[in-house]
């Protein structure tokens, strides 16, 4: 019988591991990787991604009907979402700062204190506030949600590079993560690392949201940017080697494949399905390619893509 | 691995005698490592030689066909291990299974379904690539009419599934000129299945689950018998295990130029999953970590759709963008008085603004540019995605006679083009739009709606 030696990597590099929560709240553990996803053959994969269920402040009433009917009433209180969030599985809760936006209501700092505090108290897992996306009104509500969790380590995003400095100060202050956002590109990736350490941040306390593509919108670009992060990571480039959160669920559920239920080709098969396995295999993709976060909308996306990591880390 | 023009030169002549047509043995040499020439070309090389550069140059993963015309599936010849480093060259195999046990009116419909299935994505028709006949009745004379009845309805590429040896025999002898992949050589049945495949002349796949070493030895024994075209299934069949093996597989061939495993690898993975939905998560997985030919165990267009999508996307060649065909594209149900903005053909610039436009509520009208397949700032740095090409676009496509109005929106990031634009088209308004997609909701909100 011929001999089969398995060619394995001998990496120098490892991910940060980032703690979340702590402080009487649950606490989690992303990242820590010495090798490339689930390749436990090779190297140690201490902790295995998790799933966190976005949840928002303001009723999405633009949202698919199939997430609509898969929630249910607890759209409408962010608490009682979150805690729901938890009964299906979810590790972490992000909760969008959505009526913020100016289009959406134009909240401001009250309400943003007001709500992250309602799922502060209505969940004891670790928490992720995510800011509209619109830079003034982000560094707004997020500096007033780290302050109403501080000492919680809660996650904050997002951080750009033109409002780095507020979010880093804002993390190092009271002792938050922070996510670093930069489009699907590797050197800016890393660039706005480089920034966040130099003004204090400590690389544990780190983030990284490399932009999500959906499938079928430019999720080649998000899987083979991730890859080259990770590898990078794994060559000994610390500031490359932080762990990866991808919004995997909004960037699937807003497009034509999940949001129009009528006037498509019948080769496009069912909507509700449909709509589901986009989200799965958008996430499944991204884990595959070195997400340590997915931000998932549906319970069922949920509960397959939870199965399908412990089949993955079990092997 | 392939070798350097240095390397293939000292299996030359060293004469110079012109006769390849190249002035010196060294041009030649590297002519040939570059590919551009046959060896054959040389009249004195040696046959020693010869067997050394062809062994060399032999690619990692055996390149196998299954089917015959048009739509034959081509896979293997992949030569990285990630697809930035270079590209995927041949996509996966989408197969369909059906069973010999199933009635034969179900199968005459699902064969009718598969094989004309098709779906449009961004200007190109995709599709599935064949059916896996499983011969589940252990009835020899069922699996040969099945495999008769489904070959009489489809010139989709077939893997005859049987470990029934005469069945096997006699189905070939119906379907062997379309090269059906035979399933599969086992411990116990490889030097008869090797006959077969060498009879018949079709490929083989090789199963056996029990290490890496065991499958290398039984493809060891198939190809001593004569067998040259080889997949490999190493019975990998849940999520880790398919991740682990494949990776391990995709290396050894690529990194150690493991001969005895560099072929294309058949998995199933309806037989590591609970649900269509796991199945479909799964075979996800195959498409991007390594699998050449993918059984599905279920046909459904609601699954099929989202797997062509994902193969299309993994198998883009990072060195060539998706490039949108350049035209006018309706988003929403848009009318005549609906906005109209302006872009470039690069995929992902194209499906950034589509999509915020779509989610924005406002059907619109995206007129898209060709630009080579680059995004705004560096088309417009490029030189191009100018004013010129712009005007050019909207008279090219008769935008006018599709809208009402006489408005174009400008992606932010090129309002320096607002005044030469005025110029090139003087009847028309230029609004500068904003500079991110994510921002256009809100701008038509304001500027249009307002």
């Amino acid at each position: 019988m011929p001999a089969v030696e398995v060619p394995t990597e001998k990496w120098t590099g490892r991910v940060h591991e980032v703690r979340l929560g702590g402080n009487g709240r649950k606490s989690v553990v992303v990242g820590g990787e010495a090798t490339l996803p689930f390749l436990q053959f090779e190297g140690s994969f201490p902790n295995k991604p998790l799933i966190a269920i976005e949840v928002q402040d303001c009723e999405p009433k633009d949202w698919s009907p199939h997430l609509i009917a898969a929630w249910g009433d607890v759209l409408s209180d962010p608490g009682a979402w979150a805690k729901k969030a938890v009964e299906l599985g979810a590790d972490i809760i992000a909760l969008r700062l959505r009526s913020a936006h100016p289009e959406e209501g134009d909240t401001g700092a009250d309400e943003a204190k007001r709500n992250t505090d309602k799922v502060l108290s209505a969940v004891d897992i670790p928490v992720i506030i995510l800011g509209p996306e619109v830079a003034e009104k982000d560094n707004e509500v997020l500096v007033a949600a780290s302050d109403v969790a501080r000492g919680q380590r809660i996650a904050l995003g997002n951080c750009l590079e033109k409002n780095h400095r507020t979010i880093a100060a804002t993390c190092i202050a009271d002792g938050h993560v922070a996510i670093a956002k930069t489009p699907i590109e590797i050197n800016l990736a890393k660039q706005l690392n480089i920034l966040l350490c130099d003004v204090g941040l400590s690389p544990d306390a780190i983030l990284m949201d490399p932009t999500t593509g959906a499938l079928g919108y430019g999720i080649e670009y998000t899987y083979s940017v991730m890859e080259r992060l990770r590898l990078a990571a794994l060559g000994g480039d610390a500031m490359t080697a932080m762990p990866m959160i991808c919004t995997v669920g909004e960037e699937s559920w807003r497009q034509k494949e999940s949001k129009f239920a009528e006037g498509l080709p019948a080769s496009w098969g069912e909507h509700e399905e449909r709509s589901l396995i986009w989200e799965e295999v958008t996430a499944s993709i991204l884990l595959n390619s070195g997400a340590d976060i997915v931000v998932l909308r549906h319970p069922k996306t949920v509960a397959l893509v939870k199965a399908a990591i412990d089949k993955l880390v079990s092997a | 691995m392939a070798l350097t023009g240095i390397e293939i030169y000292k299996f030359l002549p060293k004469t110079n005698c012109k006769e390849c047509g190249f002035p010196t043995c060294l041009a030649f040499a590297m002519k040939l490592a570059a590919k551009g020439v046959e060896l054959s070309l040389c009249p004195y090389v040696s046959d020693e030689a010869k067997e050394a550069l062809e062994t060399a140059s032999r690619p990692p993963i055996r390149l196998i066909t299954i089917g015959s015309g048009e739509r034959k599936i081509e896979v293997g010849n992949e030569v990285v291990m990630f697809r930035h480093e270079k590209t995927f060259y041949h996509p996966p195999g989408f197969v369909v299974r059906l069973k010999d046990t199933d009635p034969a009116d179900e199968i005459a419909k699902l064969v009718d379904e598969v094989t004309s299935y098709s779906v449009e994505r961004v200007g190109m028709e995709l599709s599935l690539d064949g059916f896996a006949i499983e011969n589940d009745s252990k009835n020899g004379g069922g699996f040969v009419k099945c495999v008769e009845l489904v070959k009489s309805k489809t010139d989709l590429p077939l893997i005859l599934m049987s470990s029934d040896l005469p069945a096997m025999d006699q189905a070939l002898e119906k379907v062997a000129s379309s090269k059906p992949l035979i399933y599969a050589a086992t411990k116990e049945n490889c030097d008869q299945m090797a006959e077969l495949a060498k009879k018949h002349q079709c490929p083989l796949a090789v199963y056996e689950p029990e290490s890496l070493s065991e499958l290398a030895g039984l493809v060891e024994q198939v190809t001593g018998a004569g067998v040259e075209d080889v997949v490999l299934d190493p019975g990998a069949r849940d999520f880790g295990q398919s991740l682990t093996t494949l990776t391990q597989l995709r290396r050894l061939a690529l990194k150690k130029s493991f001969r005895l495993l560099g072929y294309p690898i058949i998995t199933f993975p309806g037989e590591g999953a609970t649900s269509v939905e796991e199945e479909a998560l799964l075979a996800g997985q195959q498409v991007a970590k390594y699998a050449g030919i993918i059984v599905l165990d279920r046909f459904s267009p609601t699954v099929s759709y989202p797997l062509l999508t994902l193969r299309l996307n993994i198998y883009t060649d990072p060195q060539k963008p998706i490039q949108m065909a350049p035209g006018i594209y309706e988003i929403g149900s848009s009318k005549p008085d609906s906005p109209l903005c302006v872009t470039t053909n690069f995929s992902l610039t194209y499906f950034s603004i589509a999509g915020e436009l779509e989610s924005s509520g406002f059907p619109s009208w995206l007129l898209v540019c060709d630009t080579e397949g680059l995004s705004v700032l560096t088309a417009w740095a490029a030189g191009k995605f100018d004013a010129e090409r712009i005007a050019k676009t909207v008279k090219e496509f008769n935008v006018a006679e599709r809208i009402s109005h006489r408005s174009v929106i400008l992606p932010g990031h090129v309002a320096v083009l607002r005044g030469e634009l005025e110029e090139e088209l003087p009847d028309w308004k230029i609004m500068v739009g904003p500079r991110e997609a994510v921002d256009v909701g809100g701008f038509l909100k304001q500027q249009w709606a307002g």
